[in-house]
């Protein structure tokens, strides 16, 4: 394409050391609950129970924190795009909160580890990369791995996601728990049950167009840097 | 002379042509069909800089100042489908959609609904929506006048993808069984107001077709003629989509029904984006567009 690259943004010092301080904060806690999951698995073995106990208050936390970065890509301290950003982490609070904690059903299976494991490690990942990226500082084997773990990480992440999302239908059959049902006087429905359904048919068009894109930033950030 | 033709995507020499200054663009649409096959003219639009406006295939090679060894981008629209087709499905879709959902299939409602009690205002509901897109189909088999004979097939499969899920999802809603219809005289207001409206879109409709002469591609400014509901150009340039947008909120107050007032929304979204760029087509190509006019909402938008 031959047009012209964007003038590199310049970032305030509050908004700077803001951006810092934020991923820096994100950084330790997803570090934390890398620690307790490993930690799990090194003294339960491959057993899922009992892995969301150890990890639940942190997981709250640090992923609902998340929702700060739409604020950010929407004031613009960072270069990414609001519905991408808004579509990422709506996605996970989705997971999060009306699947993960309000179904526990959804703890004791097997998507559960394997969405954590793609969580944890991208965004212990992620966030040191950018607290690098704001200091200059990024050494080329980060770089390597943040655009080379997501070809295993992304497939494994959406596999626990589906499952996880599976698992909390009956729930959602069951109780039509925010649900709207019929007769109302605005003659609206909204069927929970089948909004987790259309979530999950989004996976369809939604994952490999993401995961193709994550595919030519990874041809173009790691090919530019053999250029240098 | 020789003409070099560029690709807008990369600006890759695609060929160079042969050709007099008397040649149409339409003339060397054909020559570029015979080099490369999947090219069919429907498909190209050439332009003098890549990101630059399609050019009328009607122009002349001189008429546009090309001489020897000039360049002409050539953009590649992607597979075409011809209008007829896109009416079709884009609007028989819905209309046969919806009336199948108001015999209440079992399908949707089980086995019961079809023989339980429906209010008045469901019927009428359906004969709205059954009118609405039949003149839609009409119009464009026998009213418009296209500035482009087909559209890109990627557009289909969304654009249809829209129409018909959001037919089932508002006829879902009006034609079920627990369906609540509002007191009878917000719908009656309510439907006079979309009967109006649904004259009106088609009088613009109408306008429009007589201001562009059978075969010819020409814009001129459209203004109100002797049908009082052309007034309505005097406040805005595209008062269609105005009178469009009036019978789907007339619709939604008349079934008093969310899911319409959704769609009502979602078509009022798009029409605004359209009617904001033929807005500002307007004033760019012609130096006197009258200055009082909005896009879309009169005063306001």
């Amino acid at each position: 394409m031959s047009t012209p690259k964007k003038a590199p943004r310049v970032l305030s010092l509050p908004a700077k050391a803001y951006l810092v301080l934020y991923n820096v904060i994100q950084f330790l806690g997803w570090s934390f609950i890398l620690y307790k999951m490993v930690d799990h698995f090194t003294n339960k073995g491959l057993n899922v129970t009992g892995l969301w106990e150890q990890v639940e208050i942190p997981l709250l936390i640090f992923q609902s924190a998340a929702v700060f970065e739409i604020v950010h890509s929407a004031t613009g301290i960072i270069p990414s795009n609001v519905g991408i950003t808004f579509a990422q982490v709506f996605s996970r609070v989705f997971l999060l909160w009306p699947i993960l904690y309000y179904v526990t059903e959804t703890r004791d299976q097997f998507g559960f580890p394997l969405l954590l494991i793609a969580w944890t490690v991208t965004e212990v990942l992620r966030y040191l990369y950018y607290i690098l990226n704001l200091l200059s500082a990024v050494p080329a084997i980060l770089q390597w791995c943040r655009y080379s773990f997501f070809i295993i990480l992304y497939p494994i992440g959406i596999t626990g996601e589906l499952i996880s999302c599976y698992c909390a239908l009956p729930y959602y059959s069951i109780t039509q728990e925010f649900s709207v049902l019929l007769p109302n006087k605005w003659n609206f429905t909204f069927n929970f049950y089948y909004y987790i359904v259309l979530v999950m048919l989004a996976y369809i068009p939604v994952f490999p167009q993401l995961y193709g894109h994550m595919f030519l930033q990874r041809k173009k950030i790691l090919s530019n840097k053999k250029q240098d | 002379m020789e003409i070099g033709i560029l690709s807008t995507s990369g600006g890759k020499q695609l060929a160079t042509l042969t050709v007099d200054p008397n040649s149409t663009l339409k003339e060397l649409k054909t020559q570029i069909h015979r080099l490369k096959s999947h090219l069919y003219p429907d498909r190209q639009e050439f332009r003098q800089e890549p990101r630059g406006k399609g050019l009328d295939e009607s122009k002349t090679v001189a008429a546009l100042g090309l001489k020897d060894k000039s360049k002409l981008y050539l953009k590649d629209l992607g597979p075409q489908i011809a209008w007829k087709t896109v009416f079709l499905t884009e609007y028989a879709g819905p209309l046969f959609v919806y009336a199948w959902i108001y015999t209440r299939p079992w399908l949707f409602y089980g086995e019961d609904a079809a023989s339980q009690p429906m209010s008045q205002v469901s019927h009428i509901a359906a004969i709205c929506w059954v009118f609405h897109y039949s003149k839609r189909i009409l119009e464009t088999l026998f009213v418009h006048r296209f500035s482009h004979a087909t559209m890109p097939v990627r557009n289909l499969f969304r654009n249809c993808a829209y129409y018909w899920v959001f037919a089932a999802y508002v006829a879902y809603h009006v034609n079920h069984p627990l369906y609540t219809a509002p007191c009878q005289i917000q719908s009656y207001i309510a439907l006079g107001f979309w009967a109006v409206c649904e004259l009106g879109n088609f009088s613009i409709h109408w306008l429009l077709r007589n201001l562009r002469p059978l075969g010819s591609k020409e814009r001129r400014i459209p203004r109100p003629t002797k049908d009082p509901l052309t007034l309505l150009f005097n406040l805005v340039s595209c008062p269609n989509y105005t009178y469009e947008v009036g019978g789907w909120v007339a619709f939604t107050a008349m079934t008093q029904c969310i899911p319409a007032g959704l769609f009502a929304f979602a078509g009022f979204y798009q029409m605004v984006i359209w009617a904001i760029g033929k807005h500002r087509s307007y004033k760019k190509d012609f130096k006197d567009y009258p200055r009082g006019r909005k896009a879309i909402i009169p005063f306001v938008l």
